[in-house]
């Protein structure tokens, strides 16, 4: 890819609740680079998920420009725009978002299915991410019979499936005992070793040291590093 | 996203609330079913009438006084034995006209009754109408000429007052005058109503004599040529008229007859059909609701399926075609039920039944249209999903 994976200028959200807005991001900017192991830390309420979810292609910005994968979001289509989630982005949610009563099989396959891919080339693929997260035994397992690690794992197979750049990750070990957070932390770094850009939302101190680069968030404002004004990061 | 794909999704939601879907379909069955066989019960009764009105014989020209008119009263009659010669004699044959007169009368023969419709009739019927003998032989001419009392019984009546005897040169009592019986006929069955096995035949003579009067209640002519049926009609009707100028006569041909009966089959049909096409319609508002909940409740499916990159109109494609299978399922398990409940009432009732296709196709086509109708909403309501809100639904 050309360029940058995500570049935000500027960009600010806010919500609008029975007539009061409520702005949640008051001007973010932020490059997340090809290969970036980037954490984002901050209050309860701080804005991160906020940020994940533009940066993610979920959400659209209320002011300000959002280019991810070279592709101005404010300039997409809702179908446009769920293209570009599909090939630049993968998602991992804290509360893992694993559909119910289907295998970790088919759960990894989903995405593949809005790209179009064949039934046998899907299963094959799953399989093999499944392997590649530790879980080539539990392929036909549903998530009420995994455990929470096993389960965010075979979330993280699922954001991976259709190759994206870069991997957004909310508090994926929010859920998890400290073992269980940390196994999937260095599966998240294994991968990262493999060129995915990773963008990691914690509240752990010792977590974010662990990244590349850190950004702290206050009210809707990245604190640090400093903003330099017009400066990109 | 593909559509076998589509389907696969759709079909895994019904068969995660299998109870629901069913229950949801049950409104869709009925409807569907109540179409299929009120559609087959009208269709086998026209079908019944129409061959009833066909085997009177062809070319049938019945000619009775009055107007056929909506809201017209019914006029007594004033023809006698010298129209029908006068008839006869426009026809230019004799053997091709029949005429009745009619009165319902009490038959009795040594301890057994029954209640008969007796009809005065010329030894022409059996050729007007179509009417084959069981036993025995048919009125002659001579016996219409003399009068003579003797009768020729329908198969019920037979039955009733002779069992298993013979009843050829038996007597019998009709009105409390005796008659010899010189034949029975085949056994008919019903036909427009009237129990045909229910008539004993007379000469015309020996009826008005009985009956105390010179009147005939109606004349029917086998045409000769199907062409010239309606002039042939004017002709008669023009005749009569000059013979009786206060009185008004008609003559009606099968055609007429069916056409009418068809009619008002038709519209009967019609109305039953679109009471059934209403429990049809509450069905679709059924999967309408029951949709619109399922959204609800995998309001994070389709957060987390639009997260990895689904489409409106994909999300929206999967909630369709979820309606879509619930009621054409529902609505071909309808079409079980409705051919099943046909057959049925045509195995153990008198009312006869008949399968169309065309209903089958119709009620196929129109559960499928239900499903997408009452589905559209629910899925446009799916796929507009605001993805984040969705996500955090609990
Ligand atoms: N859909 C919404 N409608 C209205 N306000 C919202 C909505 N989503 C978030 N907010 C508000 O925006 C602000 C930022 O929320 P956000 O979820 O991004 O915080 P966060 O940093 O992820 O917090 P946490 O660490 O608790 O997850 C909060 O004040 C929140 O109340
Ligand atoms: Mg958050």
């Amino acid at each position: 890819m050309t360029g940058p994976a995500i570049v935000a200028t500027g960009v600010t959200r806010t919500y609008e609740l029975d007539g009061v807005s409520v702005p949640a991001l008051r001007g973010v900017s932020l490059t997340v680079a090809d290969g970036d192991y980037l954490a984002v830390v901050g209050t309860s309420g701080s804005g991160k998920s906020t940020l994940m979810h533009l940066l993610g292609g979920l959400d659209r910005p209320t002011g300000g420009t959002l280019v991810i994968g070279g592709r101005d979001v404010t300039s997409l289509s809702a179908p446009e725009l769920a293209r570009l989630r599909n090939e630049v982005i993968g998602f991992v949610f804290q509360s893992f978002h694993l559909l119910p009563r289907t295998t970790a099989r088919d759960n990894v396959a989903l995405p593949l299915v809005y790209r179009g891919v064949g039934r046998r080339e899907r299963r094959a693929r799953a399989a093999a991410l499944l392997e590649r997260v530790g879980l080539g035994h539990r392929i036909d397992h549903r998530p009420n019979q995994l455990s929470g690690g096993e389960q965010q794992r075979v979330a993280i197979a699922r954001a991976l499936v259709t190759g994206p750049s870069v991997l957004l990750a909310d508090e994926p070990t929010g859920n998890l005992d400290s073992a269980t957070g940390e196994a999937v932390l260095s599966l998240l770094e294994s991968l990262h070793a493999d060129g995915v850009a990773i963008v990691l939302v914690t509240h752990d101190s010792e977590v974010a040291a662990r990244a590349h680069r850190r950004i702290v968030m206050r009210d809707g404002l990245i604190v640090d590093p400093a903003p330099t004004p017009g400066g990109d990061r | 996203m593909r559509l076998a794909e589509a389907w696969r999704v759709a079909l895994d939601a019904l068969r995660a609330n299998r109870l629901r879907s069913i229950l949801t379909m049950l409104g869709v069955v009925i409807g569907v079913a109540a179409v299929v066989a009120l559609v087959a019960i009208g269709t086998g009764t026209k079908q019944q009438i129409e061959q009833q009105v066909e085997g009177l014989g062809s070319n049938l020209l019945i000619v009775v006084p009055g107007r056929l008119e909506a809201g017209s009263v019914p006029s007594v009659s004033t023809l006698s034995l010298d129209d029908v010669d006068a008839v006869s004699r426009v026809v230019g044959d004799r053997s091709r006209v029949a005429v009745t007169v009619a009165s319902g009368e009490t038959v009795r023969a040594g301890s057994r009754t029954t209640f008969s419709s007796l009809q005065g009739v010329l030894e022409t019927t059996p050729t007007v109408f179509v009417r084959t003998l069981d036993r025995g032989s048919y009125l002659t001419r001579a016996d219409v000429g003399t009068g003579r009392r003797v009768a020729v019984l329908g198969a019920g009546v037979a039955t009733q007052l002779f069992g298993d005897r013979d009843p050829i040169g038996r007597q019998i009592t009709i009105g409390g005058v005796r008659f010899r019986v010189i034949g029975t006929f085949e056994r008919l069955g019903q036909s427009l109503g009237v129990d045909r096995d229910n008539e004993v035949h007379v000469p015309v003579t020996a009826a008005q004599r009985l009956l105390g009067t010179d009147r005939i209640d109606g004349l029917a002519i086998r045409a000769p040529d199907r062409e010239r049926i309606d002039e042939l009609g004017a002709d008669i009707v023009a005749t009569l008229g000059e013979r009786h100028p206060d009185t008004d006569f008609s003559a009606v041909t099968q055609e007429q007859i069916l056409g009418v009966l068809g009619d008002i089959l038709g519209v009967l049909t019609g109305v039953l059909a679109a009471i059934a096409g209403i429990s049809l319609l509450v069905g679709g508002v059924g999967v309408s609701n029951i949709m619109l909940v399922s959204v609800r409740e995998r309001t994070r499916e389709i957060g987390l399926r639009k997260a990895v990159g689904a489409r409106p109109r994909d999300i929206g494609l999967q909630f369709l075609l979820e309606a879509v299978l619930l009621t054409t399922l529902g609505g071909v398990l309808g079409m079980a039920l409705g051919i099943g409940a046909a057959l049925l009432v045509d195995r153990l009732t008198p009312v006869p039944a008949a399968i169309t296709w065309w209903s089958l196709a119709l009620a196929f086509g129109v559960s499928a249209t239900v499903g997408i109708v009452f589905g559209v909403v629910p899925a446009q309501r799916a796929g507009r999903l605001d993805p984040v809100v969705a996500l955090r639904t609990e």
